[in-house]
Order: structure tokens, then sequence, then C-alpha cells
């Protein structure tokens, strides 16, 4: 009996754990990463490094209050961020916050948002891109 | 016979108290608003401050304020129409002049039908329940804002403002 359900489950594991591999932030990625290869027909992938530059650099094109992406999700991308009306905001770092970057309505919302707040325009696909391969290795 | 006189004052005081806290909370006394519910309001309106009470404001008010969202005091708060009108519909149904009716009598004192206010902060009634907050509390890191309700009111997000 035991022996008899062992494949099954087995099965059933394999198909669970490849699906984990490529969840929907992977899935995103991967849109992003084509959407990228139209934009820039050099676009050599993405980058963590990029990345951590993106969430610290200090912008001047867009509002005095809010002058770089750590001014709301702090310093530290594995701690909680505040709002400027004093909301906390779930880490930025998938290690901390899993279900970060997995609603593709959800992502493309808050970079619509935030970019034209910090940077005073629309984010690049490879700067988004940038940003979710940074904080899903946070 | 013997009646137990203390056991039945008691009692009655009891009664008499829940009673009071009951009532209270269900026709709101003039400290209640009743938090909103809806998650996918909470959700939309309550990531960057709390998610306000739909009896604080007037129908008129949610309207203008829904259908300038990228404008939302400044800041984008854009949202796709279908997410946008669903928001509307629960704001409106519960407005201060309709179905928060009962909550929000006081606050709607001295604000003309349709002046549509877009600030809670700024109706008469806010501004004289809050005349005795000094300015360096505002300028608290803590407060900072005078839309962030909960750091002086611990139950706000339950709808409780008294204190």
């Amino acid at each position: 009996m035991h022996r008899k359900l062992a494949v099954p489950l087995g099965i059933v594991a394999m198909i669970l754990s490849t699906s984990l591999f490529a969840g929907p932030r992977e899935d995103l990625l991967a849109q992003y990463a084509t959407a990228a290869r139209t934009e820039t027909p050099t676009f050599s992938g993405f980058s963590a490094a990029r990345g951590k530059t993106l969430h610290t650099q200090k912008f001047s094109g867009g509002k005095p209050d809010t002058p770089a992406c750590t001014a709301c999700h702090g310093e530290n991308p594995r701690g909680a961020g505040r709002t400027l009306t004093g909301k906390d905001i779930e880490a930025v770092a998938v290690s901390v916050t899993p279900k970060r970057y997995t609603d593709p309505a959800k992502v493309e919302k808050w970079f619509k948002r935030n970019c034209r707040e910090v940077l005073g325009r629309a984010c690049t696909v490879q700067e988004k891109g940038d940003w979710i391969t940074y904080m899903a290795s946070q | 016979m013997n009646i137990p006189y203390r056991p039945l004052a008691l009692g009655l005081v009891a009664l008499a108290f829940s009673a009071i806290v009951l009532q209270r909370a269900q026709a709101g006394g003039d400290d209640y608003f009743p938090p909103v519910v809806d998650p996918l309001v909470k959700e939309e309106c309550g990531s960057c401050h709390m998610a306000f009470a739909p009896s604080m404001l007037p129908a008129s008010s949610w309207k203008r304020m829904m259908g300038n969202l990228k404008d939302h005091f400044g800041d984008d708060a854009s949202l796709d129409a279908d997410t946008a009108a669903r928001i509307t519909s629960y704001l409106v149904t519960n407005a201060a002049d309709t179905g928060g009716k009962r909550y929000s009598s006081k606050l709607l004192r001295g604000i003309a039908p349709n002046s549509a206010p877009q600030r809670i902060t700024e109706l008469p009634k806010w501004v004289s329940e809050h005349r005795k907050v000094p300015a360096w509390e505002w300028k608290h890191k803590d407060v900072r804002t005078k839309a962030n309700c909960v750091a002086c009111h611990a139950d706000a997000e339950r709808g409780f403002y008294e204190d």
C-alpha cells in the first residue's frame, strides 16, 4: 500500500518543487527580460548589483521628500520601511517577505507610482528587472 | 423576606455599564467610525496611510477624490478603472451622509451640502476636536502628519477615536 503510494507522491512532489522554482516571480522576470530585449537589443540580463545601486541612489527628478527608494523602504532591504504617513511597509527583500513580486499587477502598480515619485519618470524594464533580481537575492 | 440588595445593585451597575458600551459601539457615540471591512478597499486605501472610515466624509467627497487619484494630495495613487469603481461604490455606500450617517452627524456640521471637502483634517469638527494638540506633537517623529490617526488613537484601526 505504502509502496504503491510512493511513486505518485514522488511525482506530485516533483511537480510541486518545479513549480516552486519557476514561480510567478520567475515568470515575471522572464517577461521583463523579453520586454528588455525589445527595448534595448544589447540587453544582457538583469543585475543584482545594478538593483542595489537603484535602491540607494539619490535622484533629483522626483519629489523632494522622496529622493531615493530608501526614503520609504529604508536603507536595509531586509528591514521594514515606513511611508511618510507613518504606515509600516513590509521588507522589500524576498527572504523576509516571500510573497513579494509574485503578483504582476501589484508590482506594476507600485513601480508606476513609486518611480514617478522618486525618479520623476517611469522606470525602464531593465531597472524593474534589476530591482527584483537584487531583492530576490536578499 | 431577605432581598439581596448589594448583588442586585452591582448587577444593575454592570448591566448599565455594558449597555452604555454596547450602545456606543452600535450607535457609535461620537468617537466611533466603523473601520473599512472590504479587503480590496483595505488593501488599496490602506497601503500608504490608514484606510480612513468612509463615514468620515460625505459621498460627494469620495466621488471627487476617486475621480482624481493621479493627484491624490500630491501623490500618484492611480488605480485601474475597475478597482477604482469598486472602491468608489463602497465609499459612497458607507459615506457620512449615506450608510454611515448615524456615526457622523456631528462631523458633518458646518459643511455645505455639496462642497465635497477632501481633507478630513479640515472639517470644522475635526479642527475643534484637535485644537488642544500642540504644534510640537504634530511634528513628533512618530506622528509626522495629521493623517497618522493611529499615532495617538491606538484603537483607530478598529474604529475608536476617544482620547
